[in-house]
């Protein structure tokens, strides 16, 4: 077994570090966030997976066709890739160190978030209403389980962004108000590429089925 | 008070939700209240509420925060176990026209507490526990990632066994077998709130075991010390890392199936059920694709404590460490494509049958290459039958039977006859018992001198050895003739008195490991007054190899003064050989993570709002939630979660391990 050696200068083996630096604060989080995002994608998997399976089975109650509105869908997509957009400049603002900036595109993709939770809710709304309900068939309580699933992601976003923002306000642009803007970013963005899933599959798929 | 307003205060709790019918239970109560109370008073009177809180309850040392993990996992074995006894005592008795004495609604509740709290509260705890000690030691870190997450990820797996033994006195536990299969666990067939308690203390508990999964992956990737690239990991490590892998993987799907559970029974939603479209085999399906990697999730870090023992008990390098690394991760990627076996009987055709039978057959190839891998570097070592070494062997024999029938019961038109019959019983208490059981007592009686600077009693280590591993076979192997023979599991009474027999040994059988559990609690009781005989001041007790012994036992808060350096896999063997002198001067400050109690007050909140839903106690759920919500984003306005450790400190921590050292030479 060859055994490698780090000589040090006096040609000694270094066995520790005599000068160590700790590691900067927030050294794993970016790491850490990453493999919770994709738990969480896990969670949206068995979802998906589950709607795909039970997704036909109306129990001859509505079906997608009766009950999507493919306009109303594509108003609140819009709404969720438009508030990915204005996080992004956020984040430019961010980077450029200005502090007004930031929280304005903060407060942008807010209430941008806050429309689509409000379209969605609309649309729940209306179904339930159509006796369309989550009680109704396998296919309803698949449906209403992920896009409500998304929705309750999207509003766990929205407090954490208001969160944010008062931080901003407090302390500023400080190294770990960007580490958790980022952060928020990555969640932002990662719901939108599973809404992006939700419309292709549940909504087009759905219309086209 | 109007009904309709207790109805509002208490939901659907009230004074005949407690089973004051059952005299056994009723008996246990008054057992365990007494106690409890005995030894709240004791707490009391010592004074010890403030040190318990400053110290171990708030702390986010990786270290205590391992060692809670371990007795929440022995006081819960003595839960488990009391069921398992309760269960062997009813079987052996019920025969020719006798009801035995437990009725079927507490023999069924005693069945699935038996299941969930084995696994989730008694396996888990122990492999958890045996990780976040020894993991960060090992990869020379200063603790975790995570600290605060690790505390909050320790009581939410605390909160979850809590819901799970208030579910004994305070109404009821689920009736429907571990894992709580729909139709039955539906609202339909479980109208009462068994059924709320199992999903809601797994809820709680997942949440935890979730976190500190990412908590030790981020460990294990991002903290090792210069000088350990992966492949020169201790074994542990690598096993551990693919564990947590397969943590983060799998409980989601556990989480998500729950929910949809708990949608089906509060919201009436139509996933599991018999009509409007649902499919309770869906929640089978899903439900092992959790439950399969939960097997090697407790499994595979017993498989590392066994290649760190065989190799420092046979004083020779691990053989085949490669190929043991390779092994676990084929294992680790194979655990995810052989859930349907669990239900071949599904009827999903051949096709589908053989291909998971066949990736069932495959897994035994690495299992088998470490086998053989232990068995290689045991040849020609010098080999010391210290208790770790013991298990080990145990391990390997038993295991091996396990093992094979497992690969017998991977061929479905065997698992046709097999399926549901007490032969898959003593299969997976085979490999559950031989593999995890046997492996967490490997590492406790390996590490216990590390984390308390004292080795564990042999001779009643060995007392507790040999009954265990005779209680074992005398309980288990009558099984496996009974499931040949038919018998299916879960049955609560028996017609064929030919049967009594086996059962009777069975039961003797527990009544051995009963013994070999009390041996291991005197163990711990007789190693503690003798500790000054069982002192070790070396820090390294079995000439071991791995870093976690370059340090002292127990180890200093910040584990390490000086952060190693590592040249070798077995990094610590080879400090040794080379001439490796302790640094004696240069100490600095440390930095380090200081605690908090929002852990363990969040998770309170957890458990509270679990209890709130299991009785439809909205206000309290709501309450709950809120403050949980409060307390979490209060905690994130806490900028300052470091101190330094003063030089000075560091110093007199040193200087006095110097001196103890000095004396034992």
């Amino acid at each position: 077994m060859t055994v490698s050696v780090n000589p040090s200068q006096t040609g000694e083996p270094l066995f520790y570090l005599a000068d160590e630096h700790p590691h900067p604060e927030g050294y794993s989080t970016s790491l850490g966030f990453w493999i919770y995002l994709m738990s969480d994608c896990l969670i949206f998997a068995i979802l998906f997976a589950t709607f795909g399976v039970l997704g036909g089975n109306y129990a001859a109650g509505p079906a997608p066709k009766d009950l999507f509105d493919l306009n109303l869908v594509a108003v609140n997509t819009s709404m969720l890739l438009l508030s990915s957009i204005t996080y992004g400049f956020a984040m430019l603002t961010m980077q450029q160190n200005k502090i007004a900036q930031t929280q304005m595109w903060l407060a942008i993709t807010g209430l941008f978030g806050a429309a689509f939770i409000g379209i969605e809710l609309t649309e729940f709304a209306h179904m339930i209403h159509e006796g369309a309900t989550p009680q109704r068939s396998a296919f309803l309580s698949a449906f209403f389980t992920l896009v409500g699933t998304h929705g309750l992601h999207v509003t766990c976003g929205l407090i954490w962004l208001v969160t944010l923002m008062v931080q901003v306000q407090k302390f500023g642009l400080i190294e770990a108000n960007r580490r958790r803007l980022m952060c928020l970013s990555m969640f932002w963005h990662f719901l939108d590429v599973v809404w992006i899933g939700v419309f292709t599959f549940v909504y087009l798929l759905g219309v086209l089925r | 008070m109007s009904p309709d307003l207790l109805k509002l205060i208490f939901g659907r709790l009230g004074f005949e939700s407690l089973p004051l019918h059952e005299p056994i239970v009723v008996g246990t109560f008054v057992v365990v209240a007494l106690g409890g109370a005995a030894l709240l008073g004791g707490l009391t009177y010592f004074r010890l509420w403030g040190y318990l809180w400053r110290e171990w309850f708030t702390t986010v040392d990786h270290k205590r925060i391992g060692i809670m993990y371990m007795i929440l996992g022995i006081v819960m074995l003595l839960r488990g176990f009391a069921d398992a006894l309760m269960m062997r005592g009813q079987q052996m008795l019920a025969f020719g026209g006798s009801e035995g004495y437990l009725n079927a609604h507490h023999y069924d509740q005693v069945f699935t507490a038996h299941g969930v709290i084995m696994i989730f509260f008694v396996a888990m705890p122990l492999v958890t526990g045996l990780m976040n000690y020894v993991v960060p030691l090992q990869i020379g870190a200063r603790d975790v990632s995570f600290p605060f997450l690790n505390n909050f990820s320790f009581w939410m797996t605390v909160g979850g066994a809590v819901l799970v033994m208030a579910s004994l006195f305070i109404g009821e536990f689920a009736r429907t077998g571990w894992l709580a299969y729909p139709p039955l666990s539906n609202i339909g067939y479980s109208p009462d709130v068994g059924v709320d308690y199992y999903i809601w203390a797994l809820q709680v508990a997942g949440v935890g075991t979730t976190l500190s999964g990412i908590n030790l992956i981020c460990t294990i990737v991002k903290l090792r010390c210069p000088g350990m690239t992966m492949m020169k990991m201790p074994v542990f490590t690598w096993t551990s890392l693919c564990t947590n892998v397969l943590i983060v993987a799998s409980f989601p799907v556990l989480t998500v199936v729950l929910a949809l559970l708990s949608l089906d029974r509060y919201v009436g939603t139509n996933f599991f059920t018999n009509d409007f479209g649902g499919s309770p085999m869906m929640y089978v399906n899903l439900i092992w694709i959790w439950g399969h990697p939960e097997v090697y999730i407790l499994v595979l870090p017993a498989f590392g404590i066994f290649s760190e023992v065989t190799s420092t008990f046979s004083g020779k390098r691990l053989f085949g460490y490669t190929s043991m690394v390779y092994a676990t991760v084929v294992i680790t990627i194979l655990s995810y494509l052989v859930w349907l076996h669990h239900f071949f009987t599904m009827g999903s055709g051949a096709s589908v049958n053989s291909f998971f039978g066949i990736t069932t057959m495959i897994i035994s190839i690495p299992t088998g290459a470490k086998m053989f891998n232990w068995l290689f570097t045991m040849y020609r070592g010098r080999i010391r039958y210290e208790l770790p070494m013991m298990w080990t062997i145990a391990f390997m024999l038993t295991f091996v039977i396990g093992g094979m029938t497992g690969v017998l019961l991977a061929v479905p038109p065997a698992d046709f006859v097999l399926h549901n019959s007490l032969f898959l019983i003593a299969h997976f208490h085979n490999v559950i018992i031989g593999g995890v059981v046997f492996g967490a007592f490997a590492g406790i009686n390996y590490w216990f001198p590390k984390a308390f600077g004292f080795k564990l009693d042999p001779f009643w280590g060995k007392m507790s050895f040999w009954f265990w591993v005779t209680g074992f076979y005398l309980a288990f192997m009558p099984l496996y003739v009974l499931g040949l023979m038919g018998v299916t599991r879960r049955l609560r009474v028996f017609d064929d008195p030919s049967l009594q027999i086996w059962f009777v040994i069975a039961a003797i059988g527990a009544l051995f490991v009963f013994i070999g559990i009390l041996s291991m609690l005197m163990q711990f009781a007789v190693s503690l007054l003798k500790r000054e005989q069982l002192k070790d001041v070396t820090g390294d007790p079995w000439d071991a190899r791995t870093l976690e012994w370059a340090t002292s036992s127990p180890p200093p808060d910040y584990n390490f003064a000086f952060t190693p350096v590592v040249h070798d896999n077995d990094a610590w063997w080879d400090m040794k050989k080379r001439g490796y002198q302790r640094p004696l001067t240069g100490f600095k400050p440390i930095h380090m993570p200081a605690s908090t109690g929002t852990g363990i007050i969040l998770a309170g909140f957890a458990t509270a709002m679990g209890f709130g839903l299991i009785w439809y106690m909205w206000w309290l759920a709501a309450v709950s939630f809120v403050a949980m919500l409060a307390v979490g984003i209060g905690h994130t306005f806490n900028y300052h979660r470091d101190f330094d450790i003063p030089a000075e400190d560091v110093i007199r921590t040193e200087d006095a391990r110097t001196k103890l050292l000095a004396g034992a030479k």
